[in-house]
């Protein structure tokens, strides 16, 4: 076995785990609410149903899915099973509708939204801060203390504020969805455009909010960089500073790839509550709609599916960096 | 130690967000000693427009909103710094321990700290509050805590494992000081500074979750907080019915507050990391 493989077998394991961890809070947590959930559950979802036959089959769908009459860890290895074979459980509040079908139609918006936005914000906010930390003077003056009072913007407020100005006041873009109503979703240029135009307000207030943390990040790690004695060697020698500017930024970008994978949770978490701004059909406005109507398998549906998600995103970028950071190679060496 | 904080003074970094949330603390402690009245009561017509006797206007229930800012301004921060503290202090005990006594103690914590960075803190702060029925904001404040220890937690470890090995420890060792002790005098003063901006960081991370948590409408019982606030402009749709006050100021607010927290933060980086001043 090479270095790398033994790395990614190693990486693997510890990703494994941490699924399984998140599949057991997954299921233990919601457990927790006191009494029989399923009666509970039900009573609350029938309030101003007549029909007991209808209220009888309700009862007895959930009573099956949750199999509360079982022991607890029997229920744990039904509910890991049901996982597996794509049985998510039904939704309370869309009886009878599949929590997989509904998370199905809510991730390609979810997706289609958050991932360029992520990744604009990203790559834009650290060329940002490197060119803020290399040029100093005003520029840094003037670009540090607004990233840093962007970055104190939660995601939600800056939607709000932006749904207020530019969807609200100026019309500009549509005030909700993910296109219009009347449209029926179709490749139609016209209606790539409805989407187009319900994706900007939400996309844009994404990647500010984003800007403004990775510039910061950068920023300081480039000075940190600038500082060090290989700069001033360089600086010595005579290379040119275009040259030096970019071993500076290779050797703080890598930092910068960790703090994706380590921020990308709360990156997450924002953007979706900023669906929920803007009710955009994603997976956080069905988390919002689910809270409210306590749908708990379409709310544990949507928190395993984020946890997933942002698990195998952490994955990948850990893979992608054993490949372009030397030293995680040169211990792989030494080790071998 | 005296002189960091005379330094300290100096840096107008950290003035600025020291003065800027000092100031809000004392408007928000003092404002409802003057105005006695409660704030969830109903005194006004469904979103009227700001003027002089409403200075932000009312809510969809026609409830003052300047009174209800300053009580959500309060709940906010008593949230943010009690999450804080938590995560702070779990943070500090983990790692301390991890990093000062390594072995298997060592690759169990920092296994366990691994895994709970990489699963969205989001998530199972949405499993909890979903599964307590009775949330009081305390209860809303130690779950925050109690999820966001895990940054703490890694750096504090990385500090202490590269402490462990200096002189003045092992001197300590030989004669014969108990580890708690070892670890009070020898090896907390060297990283006092990283919990205090720690700290900071923290508090200003349970705002932030605490505003996202009620958005969701997750968010503490019977009592008013920026984010439930927020959450009451959605529900009621006051963006569509052009009431920018009951939304606007709420979200300003989190965001000075955040702002100021981050300042003192940065301000206090310059100082005790004198190799990132610019």
């Amino acid at each position: 076995m090479n270095a790398y493989s033994r790395y990614f077998v190693k990486k693997l394991f510890w990703y494994v785990l941490t699924l399984a961890i998140a599949i057991a809070l997954n299921f233990f947590l919601p457990r927790m609410i006191e009494g029989n959930p399923v009666s509970m559950i039900v009573s609350q979802m029938s309030q101003g149903m007549t029909d007991s036959d209808t209220i009888k089959r309700v009862y007895e769908t959930f009573m099956a899915e949750f199999g509360i009459d079982k022991p607890i860890w029997m229920q744990f290895l039904i509910y890991v099973k049901n996982l597996f074979t794509g049985d998510w459980g039904t939704s309370f509040g869309l009886y009878p509708k599949k929590v997989t079908d509904i998370l199905a139609s809510a991730v390609p918006w979810t997706v289609g939204l958050q991932l360029p936005a992520i990744l604009v914000g990203w790559i834009l906010g650290n060329v940002l801060g490197a060119v803020a930390a290399y040029k100093k003077g005003v520029f840094d003056k003037a670009i540090f203390p607004v990233a840093l009072f962007i970055n104190s913007i939660p995601f939600f407020t800056l939607a709000i504020i932006m749904l207020y100005l530019f969807a609200l006041t100026l019309g500009w873009f549509p005030l909700s969805g993910g296109y219009d109503f009347q449209m029926v979703p179709s490749l139609s240029f016209e209606f790539i455009g409805s989407v187009l135009r319900h994706h900007t307000l939400p996309f844009l207030s994404i990647v500010l909010v984003t800007i403004g943390g990775q510039a910061i990040g950068m920023r300081e790690m480039s000075i940190y960089e600038l500082n060090a004695d290989y700069v001033l060697y360089a600086k010595l020698l005579g290379i040119r500073d275009s040259k030096i500017a970019r071993y500076v930024f290779r050797n703080a970008m890598l930092p910068q790839i960790t703090g994706l994978a380590l921020s990308l949770g709360t990156m997450v978490g924002g953007s979706l509550i900023c669906e929920i701004v803007f009710s955009y059909p994603g997976l956080g406005t069905w988390m919002f709609t689910a809270i409210r109507q306590l749908d708990y398998p379409l709310i544990s549906g949507c928190t395993l599916l984020i946890a997933i998600t942002v698990l195998l995103a952490n994955f990948t970028i850990d893979m992608v960096y054993g490949l372009i950071d030397p030293r995680i190679k040169a211990s792989q060496m030494e080790e071998q | 130690m005296k002189n960091s904080f005379a330094i300290l003074l100096k840096s107008p970094k950290f003035m600025i967000g020291a003065v800027l949330f000092l100031l809000m603390l004392a408007l928000v402690l003092i404002y409802p000693q003057i105005n006695r009245k409660d704030p969830l009561e109903m005194i006004a017509l469904a979103f009227q427009p700001p003027d002089a006797n409403l200075w932000l206007g009312s809510d969809n229930f026609g409830r003052d909103l300047f009174l209800e800012l300053m009580y959500g301004i309060r709940t906010s921060i008593r949230v943010g710094l009690i999450a804080g503290v938590f995560a702070t202090v779990i943070g500090l005990f983990i790692g301390l321990v991890s990093g000062y006594v390594g072995g298997m103690i060592d690759n169990l914590l920092t296994a366990v700290t691994n895994i709970f960075i990489v699963i969205p803190s989001f998530v199972i702060l949405i499993l909890i509050s979903v599964s307590i029925n009775s949330r009081s904001s305390l209860v809303t404040a130690i779950i925050i805590g109690m999820t966001s220890w895990p940054w703490t937690a890694r750096a504090v470890r990385a500090q202490t494992t590269s402490l462990r090995n200096r002189d003045h420890v092992h001197i300590a060792k030989i004669s014969g000081h108990s580890t708690p002790k070892i670890i009070v005098f020898e090896i907390l003063p060297y990283i006092a500074s990283y919990v205090v901006m720690a700290f900071v960081l923290q508090t200003a991370s349970g705002i932030l979750s605490e505003a996202s948590i009620s958005m969701l409408g997750l968010g503490p019982y019977n009592t008013i907080s920026l984010g439930i606030i927020m959450n009451w402009a959605l529900v009621f749709e006051a963006p569509v019915a052009g009431a920018w006050w009951a939304f606007i100021p709420a979200a300003l607010s989190i965001a000075l507050i955040t702002f100021s927290l981050y300042m003192m933060n940065t301000g206090m980086d310059e100082i005790f990391n004198p190799k990132i001043r610019s």
